[in-house]
């Protein structure tokens, strides 16, 4: 594998940004701590949601259910008496494993009902979840642990990292090519001798781990999860809303998606505490109608005028 | 062109943020409220937390604000809506304390966002007196939070209080020990039918039906059928609002009429006596209030006087009595020093709409309300770990 100029541009730009992000516990404010991990959160989950989703135009909407199971690995994990560090891995696992019977289940669906399929999984497993405490007789479960916020910061940070790398890292590799040509038609990367399924679930379950690891690593935040909480249908919807709002074609898409989209949520939520769900719903209407293809599309289409303009001059 | 509607929205959103500014005096009291306006517990906290933070701001205000060290402050209420979503109740804890810089915050409502803000609390030292937060860990949290305060009890308690009356009711030669008992498959549901099972055999009851049924669902009438099929001499539902409701039409639809029917949460609601009428008549149900003292009456009356609504007989009080704890701490410490209040609640009694709260040694409430009955259209409290004011149960006579 061999880097070209621009490559070492992108990476040391990358990693220069992220020093900077490690560096906003340093500001101790924990307002903005606060925030920070809302958005390397949601960074983490629709960067990672697009990286499925993006190139095989597939809309998943299971992030709550593989968000939820590495919550529950982790509490569950601690309350037996496993590290907090394994359970991160074990969560990873989980996540693959559960991405994997899904996809060999359901990824020859197409259309809506892969959508419909993968809303359901989130309840699906919740129910599997508490039909487990029905029988155990056991309700929440509390994460006591020392991890204070500033840890599942630099933790999240770090995940992000690693899914920026592994993205990057497909693109650039055959696993990468194939999935542009089955966004591009099935069909066509079928009659190429693609193995369409198998590169459909492999990238599923990265998705599906870098999610679970992301709930784990909540975990201890929350303190207290039930299957209501930790298995919240809202989080996949506002995965799909912000990767779209940044745009799914890029790997920086989602993230130039979720920091507005966090601080407009922020705005609205402090400001107008009575009509959250209402203006939610009209930003929106706002987003899929003024920015059908997102921030990335928006950049895009502004650098091709520049481009033509230049070209005229 | 779709530039410049752009900005005209944010235009239009910055002039209104600004006008929602702050309005009230210079010296106001800041006192943070977060809990659910949307979401699946919205429903519950419009009945139970909402309604009080409008009254006790109203009550405080009314009489001059609270007397903070000989001034009077009045009190100025910042809400915020956590959508029933821990994350975001941190987030508005988070930001009341740092950005609005808030005197004193309420505690959320509901049992998960409370503990899930308690690590926020305790870092800024806001005394968290919590009213609607039930857990069967209150000596581990309140180890790891010692600012944390427990006013409504446990699972544990509330079973055991039906097992109470029940016997009681057995004793009086009322009903026979043939109990038929279902519960709703999640986190509540779960842990009372798991208390209860136990302390039901050891008062010498028979469980003859046992069976539960998933949130949410819609068609109860399998789960009533086979109570009913059981010929129960009492009927026990550990239930939430929805199916508490549901279970009490379908009992009604089919008939199954004991003379001891109960159901748990929301039994307690006005509206459960605004649906059934003069069938609610003898109802049991989780909860309960002194509904007699003239304390709750005058509550009551200034709750529907000053919101509108009726407040709910169980936690609706406590809520209040959480709010005048914390009020009675600042004028008794005399000062906004979260601290000296943090201390000044951990070492007093308080008087409240509830009566007389003291702590035991886990900073919990040990006294609570944990059945109540539907006794001429109001819901009396019929038994308690230690309150006072409790009538005694009476047999249901059908759903006439």
């Amino acid at each position: 594998m061999t880097l070209t100029k621009r490559d070492w541009q992108s990476i040391t730009l990358s990693a220069v940004l992220l020093a900077v992000a490690a560096c906003l516990p340093l500001t101790g404010d924990a307002y903005m701590l606060s925030i920070g991990i809302t958005i390397a959160m949601y960074a983490v989950l629709a960067t990672s949601w697009a990286l499925f989703s993006g190139p095989t135009h597939y809309i998943s909407l299971a992030t709550a259910a593989f968000f939820g199971l590495g919550t529950y690995t982790t509490a569950i994990g601690i309350e037996n008496g496993l590290n907090y560090w394994v359970t991160l891995p074990v969560a990873a696992i989980l996540g693959a494993v559960l991405a994997a019977l899904v996809g060999l289940a359901t990824l020859r669906l197409s259309g809506v009902y892969f959508v419909i399929f993968t809303l359901g999984l989130a309840e699906l497993v919740r129910q599997v979840v508490t039909w487990g405490q029905n029988i155990s007789g056991q309700k929440g479960l509390y994460i006591l642990t020392d991890i204070t916020e500033v840890h599942i910061y630099w933790q999240l940070l770090v995940l992000a990292a690693i899914v920026y790398l592994t993205g990057w890292a497909i693109g650039r590799s055959r696993l990468g090519f194939a999935l542009r040509i089955i966004g591009d038609d099935e069909e066509v990367a079928r009659h190429s001798g693609i193995n369409t399924s198998r590169a459909k679930i492999l990238l599923f379950m990265v998705s599906g781990a870098t999610a679970a690891v992301v709930g784990s690593m909540l975990a201890p935040r929350y303190i207290y999860i039930e299957p209501a909480l930790a298995f919240t249908p809202m989080l996949s919807f506002l995965v799909v809303i912000m990767a779209l709002l940044g745009g799914t074609g890029r790997l920086w898409g989602p993230l130039v998606g979720v920091i507005p989209f966090t601080l407009l949520w922020e705005a609205i939520s402090s400001s107008f505490p009575n009509q959250t769900t209402l203006l939610l719903g009209l930003s929106f209407l706002v987003i899929v109608y003024l920015l059908p293809r997102g921030f990335v599309g928006l950049i895009e289409s502004g650098k091709r005028k520049m481009r033509e303009r230049e070209a005229f001059a | 062109m779709k530039r410049r509607d752009l900005f005209g929205l944010a235009a239009a959103l910055t002039v209104t943020t600004s006008l929602a500014g702050p309005l009230a005096a210079q010296d106001a009291l800041k006192i943070g409220a977060v809990g659910p306006k949307t979401g699946p517990l919205a429903g519950g906290a419009a009945v139970t937390f909402w309604p009080n933070v409008q009254l006790w701001a109203h009550d405080v205000n009314e009489a001059g604000g609270i007397d903070v060290g000989g001034t009077k402050r009045m009190v100025e209420i910042i809400e915020y809506d956590d959508q029933t979503n821990p994350g975001e109740t941190i987030k508005a804890v988070q930001r009341l304390a740092t950005q609005d810089e808030a005197d004193f915050i309420l505690a959320p409502y509901g049992t998960g966002l409370n503990i899930a803000s308690a690590p926020i609390f305790e870092r800024y030292g806001y005394p968290m007196v919590t009213h609607t937060a039930i857990s069967d860990q209150i000596e581990d949290l309140s180890g790891k939070f010692p600012n944390m305060y427990f006013l409504l009890g446990g699972a544990t308690g509330l079973a055991g209080g039906v097992v109470d009356v029940l016997s009681q009711m057995r004793d009086a030669g009322e009903i026979g020990s043939n109990v038929a008992m279902v519960n709703v498959a999640d986190a509540f549901g779960i842990e009372l039918a798991e208390a209860a099972r136990p302390q039901f055999e050891e008062a010498g009851f028979e469980i003859i039906y046992d069976s539960s049924y998933p949130l949410g669902t819609q068609d109860l009438s399998p789960v009533i059928n086979g109570a009913k099929d059981a010929n129960p001499d009492a009927f026990v539902a550990w239930s939430y609002p929805p199916d508490t409701f549901g279970l009490t039409e379908q009992a009604q639809i089919a008939g199954l009429a004991p003379k001891a029917f109960y159901t748990a949460v929301a039994t307690a609601f006005p509206a459960y006596a605004g649906r059934f009428g003069a069938a609610a008549e003898g109802v049991l149900g989780a909860g309960g209030v002194f509904a007699d003292g003239d304390a709750f009456k005058d509550y009551a009356a200034r709750h529907e006087a000053v919101t509108g609504a009726k407040p709910d007989f169980w936690a609706s009080a406590p809520a209040y009595a959480s709010f005048q704890i914390l009020q009675q701490a600042i004028e008794g410490a005399g000062t906004t020093d979260k601290a000296a209040v943090a201390e000044y609640i951990a070492s007093n009694d308080f008087d409240t709409v509830i009566g007389p709260i003291s702590w035991d040694e886990n900073n919990s409430n040990a006294e609570y309300w944990t059945v109540g009955q539907w006794q001429g259209g109001v819901f009396k409290g019929v038994a308690s770990t230690g309150r006072e004011g409790a009538v005694p149960a009476q047999p249901k006579t059908g759903w006439e």
